[in-house]
């Protein structure tokens, strides 16, 4: 039987693909821009050992060598090849600003829930120790918390140079953001009908954060969760320009912005390729951009959600 | 009593709470440290009695709770204590000489972005919420978003290869001395201040442009026009009474980002403020010393909120004229 020759079949529902593609065709020319550029960043960072032409600590050249044939955008402060370091740097600075938030919103959004639903004394401590950590700048936490662990993690030969404190120091401190915010939407979700007929039906607690608040509070989480990662990620780039973020020889373009920053300084005929240090710059600015702008889009999108606040 | 009065009262009290409770976190973290002070500071060679009595000296044998009362109550008098720096040997740097003249160049830095930028960015915020989705408000909406998501040592050096490389206007770098003259320090400074007055205009631009615009969505702002009210006298008689607040917490906001972004530009441009201090002192595990930069800070960033809002409550029509 075909479609026309029943007019009343019920068209199945569309299935997430195909309501993404609805939505990309609406998308207007900032959001595309956005969302190209980070598949682009996630392709380099994905790919890196392959794309690379160069290993991210391989010393190939003379220290500043100009662009040439090995190295096509010229060799940094010990003759590295700073191309294949920017691609190396996509992996490790995106990677790890990546596994970053992602605890941050394991940790924040579990214990906002929790805290919404449970109320009680649990919401209330959980709140006022959230409350006294607000309060602290997250750089100058991040930079005082590394001072007391040290910037790698306490257990170099299982982990080697993998940077644990940093992530579990900044996620725990984002966490504290990521708390506030989802508590406040799951709070008024959880007073909602539907909520309060599930508990009556007995369901477990399990069920009703999975199937009935995490879906209503989802948009502006997720939203949240594009903000939040731009804000760790710069926080990482800014920490690895201090010097106290990721270490070398790991490449990453913070603490590649600091290892050239010398070029900007010395005379341009000494040193004619002045823009080296800003290719690592200007690759976390466009990061940044790209992802504001389809934060914007969703936002606008889902703005019914957020509206009020 | 007043609730005006009162409301300020509370948030006096719950502000002073904070203050005591971030002290509690920034001292108590200081514990975490793995083996102890003295096992960093002495390297792992470090003989049990060698540790216990470089313990001893430094008084860290006693109970914490002892230390941070201590501590904290020095800390109220401007007393930090004793530098890590040189406790092998027998010069005693005090932290609070170390920190005093440094956190008057980083007062000075963060006065002078400031000037500039709050006037500047109120003005490009209220014009843009004014005329919003005109060339103009488009215009300076992506500017500003770039800048946001610009790392500040990335404009940094911008500035630094523009102005000082290029065009030999500025200084590259930022030294300053207790020696320098006003109008020099101003000028060393000059490039620090412009990179925190780029950042800062981009954000609170933004955030003013979003609460203006909110303000005007107000039912009484469209009553305020059906009833036929020139647009100036909506905007001064109706609008701005209820605007103070919004405004400042936006301003609260961002020069409390200004603690943070000190820091960073501090660096870049070798000033000798708190913030490159801090980081030094991070680098090398200085803890009394990072202890009282992140107090600094932090009390800073709380004072600035508290400020805000208490000027928020102070001019809120709703509590000024209470039925």
């Amino acid at each position: 039987m075909t479609e026309a020759a029943n007019p009343r079949t019920i068209k199945a529902r569309r299935t997430v693909l195909q309501n993404l593609l609805r939505a990309l065709k609406t998308a207007p020319i900032s959001a595309w821009f956005g969302i190209i550029v980070i598949l682009i960043y996630a392709f380099a960072a994905l790919f890196a050992p392959w794309i690379a032409p160069h290993g991210e600590a391989d010393i190939l050249g003379k220290a500043y060598q100009p662009a040439g044939e090995t190295c096509w955008l010229g060799c940094d402060q010990i003759g590295r090849d700073i191309y294949s370091r920017l691609i190396y740097g996509a992996r490790n600075t995106i990677g790890i600003a990546l596994i970053t938030t992602l605890l941050s919103f394991f940790v924040g959004a579990t214990l906002g829930v929790l805290a919404a639903l449970k109320r009680g004394w649990l919401d209330q401590s959980i709140s006022r120790v959230v409350d006294a950590f607000l309060a602290i700048p997250v750089l100058i936490f991040a930079l005082m918390m590394l001072a007391v662990m040290g910037k790698n993690n306490p257990w170099p030969n299982v982990f080697g140079a993998f940077p644990l404190n940093l992530i579990v120091i900044l996620a725990l401190l984002d966490a504290t953001r990521v708390f506030r915010l989802s508590r406040a939407v799951a709070l008024n979700v959880a007073v909602m009908d539907y909520v309060e007929s599930a508990k009556l039906r007995g369901e477990g607690i399990g069920w009703t954060v999975f199937k009935e608040i995490v879906p209503n509070i989802l948009p502006p989480l997720v939203t949240e969760f594009g903000l939040r990662f731009c804000f760790v990620f710069l926080t990482i780039a800014a920490l690895s320009f201090l010097g106290v973020g990721i270490q070398p020889p790991t490449a990453d373009w913070g603490s590649m912005v600091a290892e050239n920053k010398s070029l900007i300084n010395f005379p341009v005929r000494t040193f004619p390729y002045i823009p080296v240090p800003f290719y690592p710059a200007g690759a976390i600015a466009l990061l940044t951009v790209a992802v504001n702008f389809v934060v914007d889009w969703v936002l606008h999108r889902t703005s019914g959600l957020r509206d009020g606040k | 009593m007043h609730p005006v009065l009162r409301t300020v009262l509370q948030r006096l009290g719950l502000g002073l709470i904070t203050l005591f409770a971030v002290s509690v976190i920034i001292f108590f973290s200081m514990l975490l440290l793995p083996g102890g002070y003295a096992q960093n500071i002495l390297g792992q060679g470090a003989t049990p009695e060698n540790v216990a009595n470089f313990n001893h000296e430094l008084g860290l044998d006693r109970p914490a709770m002892v230390r941070y009362l201590e501590w904290i109550g020095n800390a109220v008098r401007g007393d930090f204590g004793n530098s890590y720096s040189g406790t092998t040997g027998t010069i005693k740097r005090s932290v609070s000489g170390v920190i005093a003249p440094r956190l008057f160049n980083t007062f000075f830095l963060a006065t002078m972005a400031a000037a500039i930028a709050v006037p500047l960015s109120l003005l490009l915020g209220v014009l843009a919420a004014l005329y919003r989705n005109s060339w103009y408000d488009r215009i300076v909406n992506s500017v500003t978003l770039t800048t946001i998501a610009t790392p500040e040592f990335f404009i940094a050096y911008l500035l630094v290869y523009i102005f000082a490389v290029k065009l030999h206007w500025f200084s590259p770098l930022s030294t300053v001395s207790i020696n320098t003259p006003f109008l020099e320090h101003v000028s060393r400074a000059a490039l620090p201040a412009a990179t925190m007055t780029l950042v800062i205009v981009a954000h609170m631009m933004r955030m003013t442009r979003a609460a203006i615009i909110n303000l005007l969505a107000s039912p009484y702002i469209e009553m305020a026009q059906l009833k036929g009210l020139t647009r100036w006298q909506v905007i001064l008689r109706h609008a701005l009474p209820n605007a103070w607040a919004p405004i400042a917490t936006v301003i609260a906001f961002n020069l409390a980002y200004l603690v943070v972004g000190v820091v960073v530009v501090e660096v870049v441009y070798v000033y000798p403020g708190i913030g490159q201090m801090m980081v030094d002192a991070v680098s090398s595990r200085d803890m009394p010393v990072v202890q009282a930069c992140a107090l600094i800070f932090a009390a800073t960033y709380i004072t600035l909120n508290l400020l805000a809002d208490i000027v928020a409550i102070s001019t809120n029509p709703r509590l000024l004229h209470p039925k």
